[in-house]
């Protein structure tokens, strides 16, 4: 019972993303992305990790997905009309060494990662047990993680504030 | 556990649950149980939902001096069902140049996220659909998702308003939901727990048995309250906040290209959303199913939900006839300006509170001042900043 609802999950979770690569709409492709995401939520689930699935809905499926739709829609000029015959053939090369390059990096992290084999009970981990874990041993790097994030919005906040700043400026 | 906690109205729904599931085999009882629960909330909702629209009109008829509805059965309390039939026969119209599947997809994505978000209320002491230990969490989960349905609706009708009207819409929710999330940041702090039924039963207790330990009548509480309410105004785009649908305005948005039963559908997910939202509010705020006196005990927990649930939406109706919308520029300003700062700084002031919870008697009396000082300053200095530059409108050609 649990094989068969863990070969669903990859199946949807495999399958959503193919079909998101295969697709020519790049924002059914965009869509096709949330699904996937919804479906490793749904892997955290059946692992037992609830807090690291709803996280997982809620920062994917709800902001991160609205950050890639607002980016296809915002550079597409014409829609449903992408070029499908790269430029010249170096460009064909480096996307082609670039693929392989990150396939490979991929590749090698899976073969030489050691899986444990054999039934070793999943701790049964609380929300608070993490939180107590993230705000104790843990706690410098949640303040790193922190510190990155605010110098991140920090610099959106000031690239998105420029253009406004320069119209003032403009003597009318 | 005293009789009163466990007397037989207390318990009556799940009297009734299991007499329904003993007819089925003892297999099944599981799944028979969590059906029932689901056509529950289905049930009482869709009435809800049904019986709302027409408060609001009626409400908002009396406020405006005017009958409301009143030609349908007696005070026209049959108006719900002639509207639902009248959505069901309308014609079903889909633009020709529509992404077929995603428009179809749409409406029903929506109703889908927002009714999902119903499971981790706990309606009373024994009502509590799922008992999940991050209940809150999945309760945003589940409200995050509605915004991919918002911009699937716009972006399908292949229409370029309906799209814009999306864009804005997606901005008002992405905006909102920071303050609506931080609002609640606190509440989650003084409980210890994200579970809404272990945040309900952090509020249980009375002062000399009348003053209840509702997170709401603490400094932070009140103003986290506040903001949680605001926020939850704009998330359900209810008015002021109603720019996404703004029917005197706009051809409602990014509805435009729906008709029938569809359109039907999207107003359902709105008041689905509001209903949600009223009762996190009434969980995290108002102390849930708990009694405000020690000695109203005796009426059934899930009846002070409703009680509280009923009260906040009807507040929710009162707000709509009173302000009038914002603009959009306002409303941006409005969340990123005032509410996001003065958010964080309410959970200052809540990490202040929990940091004084073992002072002495006359320390109490300092600590209540100094989160009231904090806020009160924050709220002014944030306002003045927020107004300022955009001081008195000066009406040149208006005779004085």
């Amino acid at each position: 019972m649990m094989d068969f609802a863990f070969a669903l999950i990859a199946f949807l979770l495999l399958a959503s993303a193919a079909t998101a690569m295969a697709l020519r709409n790049i924002i059914h492709s965009a869509l096709l992305l949330v699904v996937s995401w919804f479906a490793l939520a749904l892997f955290y689930l059946w692992a037992g990790a609830e807090f690291a699935a709803f996280a997982q809905i809620l920062i994917y499926a709800g902001a991160i997905s609205m950050v890639v739709l607002f980016a296809v829609l915002l550079t597409q000029r014409t829609p449903g009309n992408f070029i499908l015959i790269p430029e010249s053939r170096r460009r064909a090369l480096a996307a082609v060494l670039a693929g392989a390059a990150v396939a490979a990096a991929i590749a090698y992290a899976i073969l030489n990662a050691s899986f444990p084999v054999g039934s070793t009970p999943a701790p049964a981990v609380t929300v608070r047990e993490l939180g107590i874990q993230l705000m104790g041993p843990q706690a410098a790097a949640l303040l790193v993680v922190g510190a990155i994030l605010t110098v991140a919005l920090v610099g959106a906040v000031v690239i998105a504030a420029q253009p406004e700043k320069l119209q003032r400026e403009d003597p009318l | 556990m005293t009789p009163t906690t466990d007397s037989f109205l207390e318990r009556a729904p799940l009297l009734l649950r299991d007499w329904i599931s003993g007819f089925f085999p003892a297999a099944l009882r599981g799944v028979i149980n969590d059906l029932i629960a689901i056509l529950t909330i289905l049930a009482v909702f869709g009435t809800l939902f049904a019986f709302l629209t027409l408060a609001e009109r009626k409400i908002l008829g009396r406020i405006q001096n005017r009958p409301g509805p009143n030609r349908t059965g007696p005070f026209g309390l049959l108006q719900p069902f002639a509207d639902g039939i009248k959505m069901l026969t309308k014609e079903d119209i889909v633009p020709r140049a529509a992404d077929q599947l995603l428009h179809f997809l749409a409406p029903v994505a929506l109703v889908a996220f927002s009714l999902l978000t119903f499971a981790v209320i706990p309606y009373g002491r024994h009502l509590v659909p799922v008992d999940l230990d991050a209940g809150v969490l999945y309760f945003f989960a589940a409200s995050a998702s509605t915004e991919l349905a918002v911009f699937m609706a716009g972006w399908a009708s292949h229409n370029k308003y309906s799209l814009l009207a999306a864009m804005r819409a997606l901005a008002q929710l992405i905006s909102y939901e920071l303050p609506l999330l931080l609002s609640i940041v606190p509440v989650v702090l003084a409980a210890g727990s994200l579970s809404p039924s272990g945040i309900v039963a952090a509020q249980g207790a009375w002062t000399l048995d009348v003053l209840p330990h509702w997170y709401v009548f603490t400094p932070w509480g009140f103003a986290g309250f506040v903001i949680f309410l605001v926020s939850a105004l704009a998330e359900s785009n209810r008015s002021p906040f109603d720019l996404p649908e703004a029917e005197s305005e706009l051809v409602a948005g990014h509805l435009t290209e729906y008709s029938g039963f569809k359109y039907a559908l999207f107003f359902m997910a709105e008041y689905f959303g509001m209903c949600a939202l009223s009762s996190l509010g009434v969980t995290l705020f108002l102390g849930g199913w708990q009694a405000p006196c020690a000695f109203l005990e005796f009426i059934p927990s899930y009846a002070w939900f409703g009680a509280k649930l009923l009260g906040l939406l009807l507040g929710f109706i009162w707000i709509r006839a009173t302000l009038p919308r914002l603009r959009m520029d306002q409303l941006m300003r409005f969340a990123w300006k005032f509410l996001v700062p003065l958010s964080l700084a309410n959970l200052g002031v809540a990490a202040l509170w929990r940091l004084g919870a073992g002072w002495s008697e006359p320390l109490q009396l300092v600590r209540w001042a100094m989160a009231i000082a904090i806020l009160a300053t924050a709220f002014f200095l944030l306002g003045r900043k927020l107004s300022s530059g955009f001081g008195p409108r000066v009406y040149r050609y208006a005779p004085s």
